[in-house]
């Protein structure tokens, strides 16, 4: 172990390659279903996804416009020509013993992603470029053989190659996670990331702070969660921190990310590197877009995370909260169209009702566009007008999350609004400081300890079981005293 | 005289059929097995066809414009009925599970596949001496070469098995055969017909074209391959149509370098007599220098081979085709599967297109030669600026002895000089039958023109005739 002083010496510097598999219909360059989830092996290969012989690519418009709306999210600029390249390697997963990537003339320019941090700062990260290609079928090793899938073979990529600019395990996790976000809001991924949708390669290298030349770099490669991104850069940084310590050499290599033992392990260094021999796709003209086409596929872009975060600054959310809505992008758009309708309130209690369902019951699938938006602002009403109090309210938006009822009506059903009945409660009132029990805390009340009000509030409460406003017998204690 | 126009007249009107057309077709090609010209016959699905068609010409069905038509196709195209091999044992077991594109287009027209014409393997040569099946003989003389890669389809025209021949042509595969045989050989404008269907050997070269043993019938062929396929993003709109006229007066460059020493006197002879025979049609015929083609080879045999190394990689025995037994690492089931499946040529391009294209070699070799390439591109701009037609041998030589240059791969590329230009530059390039040499091996002229006038190179040939 390395002492946090001996750390705080360093600085690491992260680069980070995504890759993004594109919610389109059909493959890359086939008409083969591209949804290879739950499929027999090798079920979704066309003849050229398998590489037979005489087979020729035909590029996906659909990806194209994709990559497209990927630029925008990136906030870089379409190149008006790009085209393909072959990289060659030979390995079973890689049928025509090339993959078909963009190597010289991608499609995606130099951009940038400002990734929000947990502190309410940000770190921004230039994007070096991104480019489209295809992904690789899977192996599995079985009793000694290895079984070739290539129901994955041809899924179309864009690799986001982003420049050095990360220096930390949470900037890295910030940059991961809002590259997600990007991703999904824009449509062009579906973000499974379980299914490997997303996948990280994390480039790290460690120097002394202040060092004019960066440190030798490890590539842990293939991480397809947030958390592994942070916990793989924390393992890296302390491992080459302790090294150089040591006074040993980092080795350019690349590593893997074991998640059960939370550690990076050595899979192949420099001296193994492979020589991919690139060279233009002959098979595949060049993509041309015009200004207009460009134009007119990013128009259809839906708003971004940093469209909400701009617009909820007026709902007075920490960042946290926002982060944890935006995780889910029906979630945003409801937030913001109930802000634009029912105006702040609705949507600011609407958005800490679904992130107290999410802590509590609901782990997954939050969000029900079976609620009308009504709904909603008849809650927040309720709660505006000491109709319910805060706790039963969130008793009744969950409920409503599972039967979808107008929350009056569950209100109703459940005995939860609260008596703003004067003459009701008053009585409840008078039995309460008629009760010997109550002596002590009217005395204190009146020798100026405020807080003992509590006390007496609290027994109101119970005797109405709940329902009280809580404002209003206090009122009423006070009057009497 | 179109021998296809005859075939589906006579089977259109009854007096022959489609069956007899195709038996027949296929008793020559058994008569002249000791060519070697076929690799495979598809008898049984050939005669399936055959009744098809005939019952749909008795029923008054449209049964096409090639109905009953007989042809054979070089072994790397992808068709039914018989093992696609590539000349190669890598797919010597290689049953296509669809057809190639221009196949398909022929068979909608009623033609009717009956076999596979054999090449140099994987389509790596100039004599069908790389084939893994043995060489074809030449149709005039059995002790030389047939030429290549298209030999098979060449010498298959050449003997009449049958009327047409598809072949590919990526720096002279469809027009030195032609040429060596004495059949007219088309290769047609970059992205004129799809290749989808025939195994690759270079992306940026490879067109489809046919052999034939008239002008009518290669138009006739070409009219129907021709055309945009959604599976070929290269392909070009149909651009070929047939033309009765050719324009007159037109002014035809001979190329001075391809009429050197290095070309061999009796066939330089008779280039100039195709170019008096031109002029006497009221054309031009001047001479121009293009002094860049002298280096279209070397272009060639780097561009080529790059091609070569990443589309033979796809064949590595894990999927289909050769695989390597008792393969103890899977290093060793690549490099077994690989060293046996191809030929030495095959391995010679593997070899120099890994190497052009490796880490450091890449802008010295690859990326000069497509510099290079660009300079040629624009040499033939230029001239075709002045001319309509450019004229040079298809090659230095007449067939070569069977052996004579087996052993020496360079002296092998050198007799493509005259046909990777027009290959490198996309250019249309026929091989039209200009005559004999005196021990009556054929001599065969090319005629090169700008992109996709295809269709007028082929009517001025025809306004000359071919021999």
């Amino acid at each position: 172990m390395v002492a946090d002083e001996v750390l705080d010496k360093y600085e690491m510097t992260i680069g980070i390659e995504c890759h993004v598999q594109l919610a389109t219909a059909t493959k890359l360059f086939s008409s083969a279903d591209n949804d290879a989830r739950d499929k027999a092996p090798n079920s979704v290969v066309s003849a050229i996804d398998y590489g037979l012989p005489g087979m020729l690519p035909v590029l996906n418009r659909q990806a194209v416009d994709l990559a497209i709306k990927a630029a925008k999210a990136l906030n870089a600029k379409v190149a008006k020509v790009s085209r393909f390249d072959r990289k060659h390697y030979f390995y079973p997963d890689l049928p025509k013993g090339y993959q078909t990537t963009q190597m010289y003339e991608p499609i995606i320019l130099a951009g940038y992603v400002d990734a929000p941090l947990e502190d309410g700062s940000s770190v921004h990260v230039r994007v070096h470029h991104a480019h489209m290609e295809e992904d690789a079928g899977k192996l599995t090793h079985f009793d000694g053989y290895s079984l070739v899938d290539l129901n994955r073979a041809g899924t179309p990529l864009i690799e986001i190659v982003s420049e050095p600019d990360i220096h930390s395990a949470l900037e890295a996790k910030a940059y991961a996670t809002e590259l997600y976000h990007l991703m999904t809001y824009a449509g062009v991924t579906h973000g499974d990331l379980y299914h490997g949708n997303m996948r990280f390669d994390v480039n790290i290298s460690v120097a002394l702070r202040g060092a004019e030349k960066l440190g030798t770099r490890a590539e842990v490669k293939n991480l397809n969660s947030f958390k592994s991104v942070e916990k793989a850069a924390e393992y890296e940084f302390r491992r080459q921190v302790a090294l150089l310590e040591k006074g040993e050499k980092v080795v350019q290599e690349t590593r893997g990310w074991d998640d059960v033992r939370q550690v990076t392990t050595s899979q192949r260094s420099k001296e193994d590197a492979q020589d991919y021999r690139y060279m233009p796709d002959a098979d595949i003209p060049p993509i041309v877009l015009t200004d207009e086409e460009i134009a007119n596929i990013q128009a259809t872009v839906p708003a971004l995370p940093s469209f909400y975060r701009e617009s909820w600054k007026a709902l007075g959310l920490d960042a946290t909260v926002v982060n944890a809505l935006l995780a889910s992008r029906p979630l945003s758009e409801l937030i913001q169209r109930l802000f634009e309708k029912n105006g702040e309130s609705v949507a600011r209690r609407t958005a800490l009702w679904y992130l107290a369902s999410v802590s509590s019951e609901h782990e997954e699938n939050i969000f029900d566009d079976k609620i009308p938006d009504s709904h909603y602002a008849e809650l927040t009403a309720m709660v505006d007008n000491a109709e319910l109090s805060s706790t039963a309210a969130k008793e009744v938006f969950f409920a409503m999350l599972k039967t979808q009822h107008p929350p009056r009506s569950i209100a109703e059903e459940k005995n939860l609004l609260q008596v703003s009945d004067e003459s009701a409660i008053a009585a409840i009132v008078d039995e309460v400081l008629a009760d010997p029990a109550s002596a002590k805390s009217l005395e204190d009340i009146r020798a100026g300890k405020d807080k003992a009000i509590g006390y007496l509030v609290g027994q109101i409460m119970k005797k109405s079981q709940g329902k009280a406003n809580p404002a209003l017998a206090q009122k009423l204690i006070k009057e009497r005293l | 005289m179109s021998k296809i126009v005859e075939i589906v007249g006579a089977v259109g009107s009854g007096s022959s059929t489609a069956r007899q057309q195709v038996e027949a077709a296929i008793e020559r090609a058994k008569t002249t097995k000791d060519y070697n010209a076929l690799l495979s016959l598809s008898e049984n699905r050939a005669l399936e066809r055959a009744d098809a068609i005939d019952k749909k010409i008795k029923r008054g069905e449209d049964a096409g414009q090639l109905a009953g038509v007989p042809f054979v196709v070089k072994d790397n195209f992808l068709a039914y009925g018989a093992p696609t091999t590539a000349a190669s044992k890598m797919l010597q077991n290689f049953q296509a599970p669809l057809q190639a594109t221009a196949v398909e287009r022929l068979e909608d027209e009623g033609a009717i596949c009956i076999g596979k014409a054999n090449l140099d393997a994987f389509a790596h040569g100039g004599s069908t001496e790389n084939s893994a099946f043995g060489p074809t003989k030449n149709a005039a003389d059995t002790t030389k070469v047939a030429g290549g890669s298209s030999g098979g389809s060449a010498v298959a025209v050449a003997l009449d098995i049958v009327p047409f021949a598809l072949g590919t042509d990526t720096g002279g595969s469809i027009r030195q055969p032609a040429s060596f045989n004495g059949v007219v050989g088309v290769k047609p404008t970059y992205g004129a017909v799809s290749r989808y269907g025939v195994v690759a050997m270079a992306s940026s070269t490879d067109t489809i074209g046919c052999l034939t043993n008239t002008i009518e019938d290669a138009e006739l062929v070409m009219d129907i391959i021709s055309g945009r396929d959604i599976n070929d993003m290269t392909t070009l709109p149909d651009f070929f149509t047939p033309v009765v006229a050719p324009k007159p007066a037109q002014k035809i460059g001979l190329i001075k370098e391809s009429m050197g020493s290095a070309t061999d006197p009796e066939v330089r002879a008779r280039i100039l007599e195709y170019a008096e025979t031109l002029k006497a049609a009221g054309h031009i015929v001047e001479e121009v220098s293009m002094p860049i083609l002298e280096h279209a080879v070397a272009m060639y045999y780097v561009i080529v081979p790059a091609e070569v190394s990443s589309n033979l990689a796809r064949y590595d025995g894990v999927r289909y085709g050769h695989r390597a037994t008792n393969a103890a690492t899977l290093a060793e089931l690549y490099g077994r599967t690989r060293d046996e499946g191809f030929v030495t040529e095959n391995k010679r391009r593997i070899m120099i297109g890994s190497y052009v294209l490796s880490s450091g070699y890449f802008d010295a070799y690859y990326q000069q030669a497509q510099k290079a390439r660009t300079l040629l591109i624009d040499a033939y701009t230029i001239l075709f600026d002045s001319y309509d037609v450019l004229l040079t041998p298809v090659a230095p030589m007449p067939a070569f002895g069977i052996g004579e240059k087996a052993e020496d791969p360079v002296q092998m590329y050198l007799t493509d000089l005259m046909t990777v230009g027009p290959s490198l530059a996309g250019l249309p390039a026929m091989s039209i039958p200009a005559g004999h040499t005196d021990a009556g091996l054929p001599v065969g002229a090319q005629l090169v023109g700008p992109a996709r006038s295809d269709a007028a190179l082929l009517a001025l040939a025809k306004t000359i005739g071919d021999k």
